[in-house]
C-alpha cells in the first residue's frame, strides 16, 4: 500500500482567529492554551468514506428538494460550482460536499431563528453532493439573504451559504462559509472579520461566474474549497536507529 | 527571486454559527424529507465486534456552561485497529458518527465499540482512542481532541508523552463510571481546559 504521507501541518495564521471580542460567542469558547502540535497518525490520515449510494437525485438541488406542494423555493436561482484541490494543487475526487443556508428572505428553517422573514414552505435549506472524479461539484439553490443577529447593537450576516467537507483524512475537515461577490455586508462582519488575513477572506467571496449562468434560467457563482495536503516524499519511512 | 512554489494555502475556516446542524443532521433540527436519514447515526452494525461502550458527556464553555448548539463527529477503528476500507476491518464497523449535545440539558451520547490500538508513524503503538471533531458557533475552526479510557494502559501513548504539564492528561481520558459506560466532558476554555490539537 502506497504511503500518501503525513498531513501537511495546518498554517494557523491562514485561518480565523480562535478568539476575538468582536465575535462575542467566541469570547467563552476559545481554548486558552496552545494546540497540542504533533505528526499526523493513521487516526488523522484516514477519514470517512461515503459513496454514491447515500446520495438522492435532489440532495445538490435546494430548489427542488424540499418542494412541499411541488413548486420550486423563492427566490433568485443561483448555481453554485467549483473544485476541491488539496494544497498541492491535486484534485480531491468523491468527497462528501455539504451546505447550509437562510432562504430568500434571510429565514433559517430551525427553531431557534425567529426572525420575521417568513419561511418559505418550499425551502429546506439544505444540499449535499459527492464531487466527481476531478473534484467538482455543484449545487442549484436561491442566493440566501442578508440577516440580523444579535452581536454588537446593528449586525448583519452578509449573503453567505456554508459549506462542510469532508476530504479522504479526518485531519483534512473543514467548515467554511462563501460569501457573494460585491455584498458590501462583509466588510462590516465580525465573523469574516475573525480571518485577519485579507487574501484569505477574499478566498471566500465567490465570483459571479457568467460563463457558467444558463441564460433564462440561472446566474452562477465559483467557489473553489482547498483542504489540507499530504506530503509525499521517498523519505517517510526512516530506517532502525535513525 | 527564488522559483515560486506553486502550492496553494488551505481555505480558512468559518464557524458552523447556530444552525450547523440543519446542513449536518438536518433530521435533528426538524427537517424531515430531504435525505432519507442523516448522515454517521451510528459508527457500529449490529454485530460489530468488541465490547459495546457509552460515553456521555458536555461540551462546557469558559463560564462552566453546556453547550446546547455543539456538533461532535467522532471517528475511530474497530476493535483490532483496522480502519473502514482497510484490509481485514469489520465491515459491521464504519467508524464515522456524529452526535450534538442536547437542545436542552447539553449532553451528549455516543454508543460504540471499544477501538483498538493503531500505530503512530514511528511504529510505536497508540493506545485506543477515538478522534472527535467539534462545531459550534464561536468556534472559529473546528477543533480536534482525542478521548483515551481509564481501564486502558496509557502509559506509552505517544501522544500522551507529549503533554508536558501532567495535570491535563486527564482531560484526554474516559472515566469509567460503569459496566461499558464512561464520563467524557470536553472544556473549552478555563479551568481543566481540554488538551485540543493540531495534528
Ligand atoms: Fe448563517
Amino acid at each position: 500500500m502506497t504511503d500518501l504521507g503525513p498531513l501537511v501541518p495546518r498554517q494557523r495564521d491562514m485561518h480565523p482567529v480562535p478568539y476575538d471580542p468582536e465575535y462575542k460567542t467566541s469570547v467563552p469558547r476559545s481554548p486558552k492554551w496552545p494546540l497540542l502540535s504533533m505528526e499526523s497518525t493513521p487516526s488523522e490520515e484516514t477519514g470517512p468514506r461515503f459513496g454514491h449510494g447515500v446520495i438522492g437525485p435532489l440532495d445538490n438541488n435546494l430548489v427542488l428538494n424540499f418542494a412541499t406542494d411541488g413548486s420550486p423555493a423563492i427566490g433568485e436561482r443561483i448555481l453554485v460550482h467549483g473544485q476541491v484541490l488539496d494544497e498541492f494543487a491535486r484534485p480531491v475526487p468523491h468527497t462528501l460536499v455539504e451546505i447550509w443556508q437562510a432562504n430568500a428572505g434571510g429565514r433559517y428553517r430551525h427553531i431557534k431563528d425567529t426572525y420575521l422573514a417568513p419561511l418559505d414552505p418550499n425551502f429546506g435549506g439544505c444540499g449535499r453532493t459527492l464531487t466527481d472524479d476531478q473534484g467538482r461539484y455543484q449545487f442549484l439553490t436561491i442566493r440566501p439573504g442578508a440577516y440580523p443577529w444579535p452581536n454588537r447593537g446593528n449586525e448583519w450576516r452578509p449573503m453567505h451559504i456554508h459549506f462542510s467537507v469532508f476530504g479522504h483524512s479526518f485531519g483534512q475537515r473543514l467548515i467554511t462559509q462563501m460569501y457573494f461577490e460585491g455584498d458590501p455586508l462583509i466588510d462590516r462582519c465580525p465573523i469574516a472579520a475573525t480571518i485577519k488575513n485579507r487574501s484569505q477572506l477574499d478566498r471566500l467571496v465567490a465570483p459571479l461566474d457568467m460563463p457558467m449562468a444558463r441564460p433564462l434560467d440561472f446566474l452562477a457563482y465559483k467557489f473553489d474549497i482547498v483542504l489540507r495536503g499530504r506530503r509525499q516524499t521517498m523519505f517517510e519511512n526512516r530506517l532502525e536507529g535513525l | 527571486m527564488p522559483q515560486p512554489l506553486a502550492n496553494l494555502t488551505e481555505t480558512a475556516s468559518q464557524t458552523g454559527g447556530p444552525y450547523v446542524h440543519i446542513g449536518c443532521i438536518p433530521s435533528f433540527a426538524g427537517i424531515n424529507g430531504v435525505y432519507p436519514q442523516d448522515l454517521g447515526l451510528s459508527p457500529i452494525q449490529p454485530g460489530a465486534l468488541g465490547p459495546q461502550i457509552t460515553i456521555t458527556g458536555q461540551v462546557i464553555d469558559g463560564t462552566g456552561w453546556a453547550l446546547r448548539d455543539a456538533l461532535i463527529e467522532s471517528w475511530q477503528p474497530d476493535s483490532a485497529g483496522r480502519f473502514a476500507g482497510q484490509p481485514g476491518a469489520d465491515p459491521a464497523v464504519s467508524g464515522f458518527c456524529r452526535f450534538a449535545a442536547d437542545k436542552d440539558s447539553g449532553e451528549f451520547s455516543l454508543t460504540t465499540i471499544k477501538p483498538g490500538p493503531v500505530p503512530a508513524r514511528s511504529g510505536q503503538m497508540q493506545a485506543p482512542h477515538i478522534s472527535l471533531w467539534i462545531a459550534a458557533r464561536g468556534i472559529n475552526v473546528g477543533l480536534h481532541t482525542r478521548i483515551y479510557f481509564e481501564d486502558e494502559d496509557n502509559s506509552a501513548d505517544p501522544l500522551l508523552a507529549r503533554i508536558e504539564q501532567r495535570n491535563r492528561v486527564s482531560t484526554l481520558i474516559a472515566r469509567k463510571t460503569g459496566e461499558g459506560s464512561y464520563r467524557f466532558d470536553i472544556r473549552l476554555q478555563g479551568e481543566g481546559e481540554t488538551v485540543f490539537l493540531d495534528i
